[in-house]
């Protein structure tokens, strides 16, 4: 194996470097599809990545139910009684199922009037839970904070508001500690969210709303029966068992059927994060098979400029056959002709895709909607292996059957003459 | 000269090439042998079958059927990498055209049989240099072929046919390119190496040549049709 290794390197070695234009341009294809491939994939992954922190700034592991119907009916009763759970339920599932996260609860106030000074804008008003802060990721902007257990105890009117919300009323002004009218009540401004591009929403965007303690919502509006519950499990895949359970307790509490899925609407965010995860690999996979398309044709650049170089090798072939080359050694050579082609074409290629990538980071993503939703194009580590992995079969392919023709030459024709 | 040792033995060989429509045979059973030590020219006018017995004894393609020793080894039925290796030990090619490789220099071309043959590098410098210098060209061994006259890429591809010390060199018309002068060149290399002992086969036209040779085989229509001691 060693002579033979020896042979081919040599032969590659001292095999003549023609077409030398053409080699050029061939690189470039092969340069222009990689770069091709690498963006694409780069371009997908961004957005993935992008959606996935959108999705994400939602929260995490939840799952949003509201007041439904029953389509089946329950012991001797029929079907179509409303099912509502109350405040005091939070407590209960609490109780029941200690192992979530968290368990929330939403009472909504639409179109509230919510005055400071002369100012006067119409807006949702949420009373929630301390835990929501952490599950549904508002976090204060610098300066602020969410409400704590002491305001949920002591009914304190404290409100934290969304950041365009807060925007909208006052403008450039400071709104910590401002205070501010929500149905004529006064409330003191705790906290203002921090901004955040979010993809998952129910009744509206988080930006735009408005939060109070639980206690000093019922205080204030006097209901009992919740706008929105929502449960946070451990891990994303405890969901599906829990949502189950939950059925279960509620069903036997409110008396429905514990498989009537219309009892209570459920939006579970965890399954649909894995259906559009789904989604973005069929893109990415769309967008690669594009890419790969793009550097086949480079390959098959390669493999013409191959062919072109046998035949303009012909005579060399025979002679060296004749001389006692084996198969192995004509064909070996061509074979890694091609393949450093496609090898200095791919590195040109990934360069020139780095730069890109690099100089994107240039570009603002703040206020941006169209970076803000795309993303950054990204190169992983991944998106590297797959586009190596293509480049070497097309370099394979495009060096292994031009040399296939050259291994059929036949060495007699050396021996022609007259 | 002659010796009774037998470097080829051919018997009953025929070739025949299958076109798909048409059968052509080439060679209607060929009985030859050749003993080391002599310089046979084989002489045919076109279409004689001479290129495919010359095919055949360069083991450059095999019989359809019949028997062909080299040197004692069976050539019949062999696999290619087998064929490449007999041509590569066993026979030594001058072509017409001289078919050296025209981006490397003289030394390599002479060294190429050689790393086919698997000697070791430096062995090989020195086996290529010395086969030049015994073909007058110690002198031009870093040449490329395009800087040499057509006399002188003949001597290389001479030292290129002696490098592996085959048991016969084969010859194609080995003077069809060459101006008279450089001809004569060659043919008196030619013969120096068979006095010095190479087993040498020759196909060719001309007559000066042939003379020179220790026997002469005619060929016609794919049968030999005399075979004789040259009339020199």
């Amino acid at each position: 194996m060693n002579t033979d290794l020896h042979i081919i390197f040599s032969l590659f070695a001292t095999s003549s470097r023609l077409q030398r234009k053409r080699a050029y341009l061939t690189i470039a294809a092969i340069a222009w599809g990689t770069v091709a491939i690498l963006l694409l994939l780069a371009f997908g992954e961004g957005l993935k990545r992008q959606l996935d922190k959108n999705r994400r700034s939602t929260g995490e592991n939840l799952a949003v139910m509201w007041p439904g119907e029953t389509t089946k009916p329950w012991k001797g009763m029929p079907p179509g009684r409303p099912v509502r759970p109350r405040i005091d339920d939070l407590d209960f599932i609490r109780q029941r199922m200690p192992e979530l996260q968290s368990v929330l609860g939403e009472m909504v106030s639409w179109r509230t009037a919510i005055a400071y000074g002369r100012k006067t804008v119409n807006g949702r008003v949420i009373g929630t839970n301390v835990v929501y802060g952490e599950a549904r990721k508002h976090y204060a902007q610098a300066g602020g904070r969410f409400f704590n257990e002491d305001d949920a105890i002591q009914r304190r009117r404290v409100i934290f508001l969304g950041n365009e919300m807060a925007k909208d009323i006052f403008g450039g002004e400071n709104p910590i500690g401002k205070t501010l009218l929500v149905n004529n009540a006064p409330y003191t401004v705790i906290g203002v969210m921090q901004k955040k591009t979010q993809m998952g929403m129910y009744g509206g965007p988080d930006s735009n709303h408005a939060v109070i303690p639980i206690t000093t919502w019922r205080a204030q509006f006097g209901r009992q029966r919740l706008n929105n519950l929502l449960i946070q499990t451990q891990r994303p895949e405890e969901m599906k068992s829990e949502l189950k359970k939950l059925n279960e307790i509620l069903g036997a509490k409110y008396g429905y059927d514990a498989t009537d899925d219309r009892a209570l609407s459920t939006w579970d965010m965890v399954k649909s994060a894995q259906v559009t995860k789904n989604i973005l690999i069929g893109i990415q996979i769309f967008l690669g098979i594009v890419g790969a398309l793009t550097l086949l044709i480079g390959g098959v650049g390669v493999a013409n400029i191959m062919y072109a170089v046998v035949k303009e090798r012909t005579r060399e072939i025979g002679v060296k056959m004749a001389l006692g080359a084996r198969r192995r050694w004509i064909i070996m050579p061509f074979v890694l002709e091609a393949v450093v082609y496609t090898f200095i074409g791919g590195a040109l290629g990934i360069t020139i895709a780095n730069l890109i990538v690099a100089a994107t980071t240039f570009i603002p993503i703040e206020n941006n909607r169209v970076m803000s939703f795309l993303g950054r194009p990204t190169l992983s580590p991944q998106i590297g292996i797959i586009t190596s992995l293509i480049l070497g079969i097309i370099g394979l392919l495009a060096g292994y059957f031009p040399a296939r023709r050259a291994a059929s030459v036949d060495p007699a024709a050396t021996l022609r003459y007259e | 000269m002659n010796t009774n040792g037998t470097i080829i033995r051919m018997s009953d060989i025929r070739k025949v090439y299958d076109t798909g429509k048409v059968k052509v045979e080439a060679l209607k059973g060929i009985d030859l042998e050749i003993h080391k030590g002599e310089m046979v020219a084989i002489v045919g006018p076109s279409g004689s079958g001479k290129s495919t017995l010359m095919n055949l004894v360069g083991c450059l393609d095999t019989p359809t059927s019949g028997e062909y020793e080299l040197g004692g080894q069976a050539v019949s039925g062999v696999s290619r990498d087998t064929l490449a290796e007999i041509r590569n030990r066993r026979v030594g090619f001058v072509f017409q055209n001289f078919n050296l490789l025209p981006h490397i220099s003289a030394q390599e071309n002479v060294e190429m049989p050689l790393l086919f043959g698997g000697v070791r590098p430096a062995e090989r410098r020195e086996r290529a240099k010395a086969m030049l210098e015994r073909v007058g060209l110690g002198d031009r061994v870093d040449h490329k072929p395009t800087e040499l006259s057509g006399g002188q890429m003949q001597r290389v591809a001479i030292a290129r046919a002696l490098a592996m010390n085959p048991d016969i060199v084969l010859a194609v018309e080995p003077t069809g390119n060459l101006d008279s002068t450089a001809g004569s060149d060659i043919m008196s290399i030619f013969t120096d190496l068979w006095k010095q002992g190479s087993t040498m086969v020759i196909i060719t036209h001309d007559p000066a040549l042939a003379r020179r040779a220790s026997r002469v085989v005619e060929i016609r229509d794919g049968r030999i049709t005399a075979d004789h001691p040259s009339e020199a």
